[in-house]
């Protein structure tokens, strides 16, 4: 008996943006509920632009995008109910606490405050802010500010997080954390989709992985899959990257 | 390297960071040939010569000796420029503390802290002198050509109070720092730094109100109760309105004073500089608020809270809101003093409120509209567009309601008419501010806040404008109710071209 396929959590087609050059070249790309999806490019591949429009952060000049089955060009507000977005340069209020913060994010999404706030409270903890929860987060660090934002992307309980090199500027136990608290919600049945230049955390982490050169996606599949689509059973995520990309025309 | 050509190479760096600074600011960051600011500049300094006439032209002629009442009165006006110069160099100075850009750099240099503060400090105190000599030019120009040369003089009196200002603003920032520790002395010195610059004129104005019924600071000024209690014609509180006229022996002992007040002060706290500046590291400024349970409130109510937060969390907007409310006392004094008795006076409240209300509406709208710290937050949230900007200028408009009601209150009781068109002046005002900073917003941090009237010009200037139109509308609609139409249509006529060339249209 065939295994029943997983729901599409994220597709999207034909996705393009064009600033001086093509940033992203009619991309296709579709994510599986309960996936670990790991989008992985050089600098200035279009990783990052590709997740701002998923995101409704950018306008795509042509393609689709459906967020469980919604257009999310056509009804962005019913599709960000359903998502949440970390950046790599963590924006939030100097003059608010986490706690503050959490219970805006919490308000903005319209969650019950008598759910939201013990989330929140255990979220920071777990993520070793507990004992910062008053302190305004103007005298935190960068790691300290990247976790506050997680907690704020988690704390409305999304289906789809898109995460944008979320482990920079965090030091190996917060980065442990952080990599606990997303495959936990992966096996709740949460789909996360991360950009990052570690591949260590690619290879160990992603259930698929995508490679993006140029604006379009030249590999993907398992760790397994791609390893067998460039023919070398025991190469690295790295050689297999670094081959990759090399053979790609450089952008003009 | 030696000392003097460590100092020399530091003060040639910070006078390279001052001139480019202030070249970004008159050319809003934009690229602009040197030539043409230049040229700009000067057509704006030979223009400002125009109102320099209209307010101390009639002065040019009185010559030394001085009777009391002029005494006083230039007295005042140099004691008003010194205190307008601290308020501006202890903003300075605050900066030098909290905006860490090279601060860290510096300290880890192998330089000595006391020779690198002294070094700003001199900057600090330059660049004060620099820009009040800059204001004082036309003044100073007018002055020298309707009564000769010897109001030369009032250069070195400018260059006195300007390093004196700067001085006296080092040690009441530290004073206060001492007092209230890293984390309070932001809000604390901000708030005492714009008490000062228009304290005195309006505790000028309440005094005249309270005794001659007027706003005018002179009658307080030029009463016979102020010569009364003024010292002997050569006491040393006259020196610098000797050493404005020309009197050399004047001049130089202040100057002399002026610089050796600035020399204590580096002597004094450059050593300790680098201590202050130190603490004030995020990682020691902590502040911690009460939790309290998650509230339930709508999408749109989670950003208005927000916003109402922050601004309240905010030291700028917090000394700025009194700012506009120690310009508003003296009116509401007066009107105090009208309640019951003749009420023609009242009507120099309408214009005053009206231009408060402008000013501190664009103010708030740069805050909550552009000077979004979380954008992509908000971006991503599940909201209408409409809908959060709908949520942000609902809270501009809250708090000029809650600044101007009880005032606009208390003036229905004494002249309702009056009451009707200054709240809908006050409001229209506040509305075209708001809607200037939509049309040209510009995303940034609210941290830039100081930048914002450099980010675009034409948004400044048309802020500053709509809000005078509309004050003149409000000031013209009882007396000449033509002349209010036509100041009203103009100032639409503004509105609509500010719209036309912004890039919200586009």
């Amino acid at each position: 008996m065939s295994q029943r396929p997983l729901p599409t959590v994220l597709e999207v087609r034909g996705l393009t943006k064009v600033f001086d050059r093509p940033a992203v070249d009619a991309l296709d790309l579709t994510v599986c509920a309960g996936e670990f999806y790991a989008l992985l490019g050089p600098n200035g591949a279009g990783k990052t632009t590709t997740l701002r429009m998923v995101a409704g952060l950018l306008r795509p000049d042509a393609g689709s995008v459906r967020v469980l089955g919604i257009d999310a060009l056509a009804d962005p507000v019913a599709a960000k109910q359903v998502m949440a977005w970390v950046s790599d340069e963590p924006m939030i209020y100097d003059k608010l606490t986490p706690l503050e913060y959490l219970e805006f994010v919490a308000g903005l999404w319209g969650c019950d405050a008598a759910v939201a706030e013990p989330a929140a409270r255990e979220l920071l903890a777990s993520l070793g802010l507990g004992a910062h929860l008053q302190q305004r987060c103007e005298g935190f660090s960068k790691g300290m500010r990247q976790k506050v934002a997680l907690a704020g992307a988690l704390v409305h309980e999304p289906r789809l997080i898109i995460l944008d090199e979320p482990l920079t500027g965090l030091d190996a136990v917060s980065a442990r954390h952080v990599k606990g608290l997303l495959q936990a919600r992966v096996q709740a049945g949460c789909t996360v989709i991360m950009t990052t230049h570690i591949l260590e955390v690619a290879e160990r982490m992603a259930d698929r992985i995508g490679v993006i050169a140029s604006g379009r996606l030249v590999a993907e599949g398992t760790l397994a899959e791609l390893r067998q689509q460039n023919g070398q059973g025991d190469t690295s995520l790295e050689d297999m990257f670094v081959a990759l990309v090399e053979s790609e025309p450089v952008a003009a | 390297m030696s000392p003097f050509a460590v100092v020399s190479w530091f003060a040639g760096h910070e006078i390279r960071l001052a001139w480019r600074e202030l070249l970004g600011m008159l050319t809003a960051g934009t690229r602009w040939r040197k030539p043409s600011v230049a040229l700009i500049m000067a057509a704006l300094l030979t223009f400002l010569h125009l109102p320099a006439w209209v307010v101390v032209g009639r002065f040019a002629d009185i010559q030394a000796p001085l009777d009391t009442p002029t005494l006083i009165v230039v007295t005042a006006s140099v004691f008003l420029a010194w205190a307008l110069m601290l308020s501006q160099a202890m903003e300075s100075v605050t900066r030098v503390f909290y905006a860490r850009a090279d601060l860290d750099l510096i300290m880890s240099s192998p330089v000595p802290l006391a020779t690198i503060f002294s070094v700003r400090i001199a900057a600090l105190a330059l660049s004060v002198t620099l820009m009040a000599l800059l204001f004082a030019t036309p003044f100073v120009d007018v002055l020298v050509i309707g009564g000769g040369i010897r109001w030369f003089a009032a250069y070195g009196v400018v260059v006195a109070i300007g390093l004196s200002a700067s001085a006296a603003a080092i040690a009441l920032t530290v004073a206060l720092f001492r007092l209230f520790g890293p984390a309070r002395t932001r809000l604390v010195a901000q708030i005492v730094s714009a008490v000062t610059g228009a304290g005195f004129v309006i505790a000028l104005q309440i005094a005249a109100i309270l005794s001659y019924g007027t706003l005018s600071r002179f009658a307080v000024l030029t009463s016979d109760a102020a010569a009364r209690f003024a010292p002997e014609p050569d006491s040393l509180l006259w020196l610098p309105a000797r050493a404005m006229l020309g009197d050399g022996a004047a001049l130089l002992p202040l100057l002399a004073g002026s610089l050796m007040l600035l020399g204590a002060t580096m002597a004094l706290f450059s050593p300790r500089f680098g201590d202050y500046v130190a603490s004030v590291s995020p990682k020691t400024v902590r502040h911690s608020h009460r939790a309290r349970p998650f509230r339930p409130v709508s999408r749109p109510g989670a950003l208005r809270r927000k916003e109402l937060l922050l601004l309240w969390r905010d030291p700028w907007l917090v000394s700025q809101t009194l700012m506009q409310l120690l310009y508003l006392l003296p009116p509401a004094v007066m009107m105090w003093r009208s309640f019951g008795s003749d009420n023609g006076a009242l009507i120099v409240l309408a214009p005053v409120m009206v231009m408060a209300a402008g000013q501190l509406a664009g103010g708030l709208a740069w805050l909550t509209i552009s000077g979004e710290d979380a954008a992509d937050l908000v971006a991503t949230a599940p909201l209408r567009a409409s809908s959060i900007t709908r949520a942000k200028i609902e809270v501009v408009l809250l708090i000029i309601v809650a600044v101007f009601a009880p005032l606009i209150l208390v003036l229905s009781l004494v002249w309702p008419e009056l009451a009707v068109i200054t709240a809908s002046a006050a409001i229209v005002a506040a509305g075209s501010a708001t809607a200037i900073q939509l049309w040209f917003r510009v995303q940034g941090r609210r941290s830039q806040f100081r930048r914002r009237q450099t980010s675009s010009r034409i948004a400044t200037f048309a802020e500053a404008f709509s809000s005078i139109g509309w004050a003149a509308t409000a000031a013209l609609a009882l007396v000449l109710p033509v002349a209010a139409l036509v100041a009203a249509l103009l100032t639409a006529g503004l509105m609509a071209g500010t719209w036309r060339i912004s890039p919200a249209r586009g």
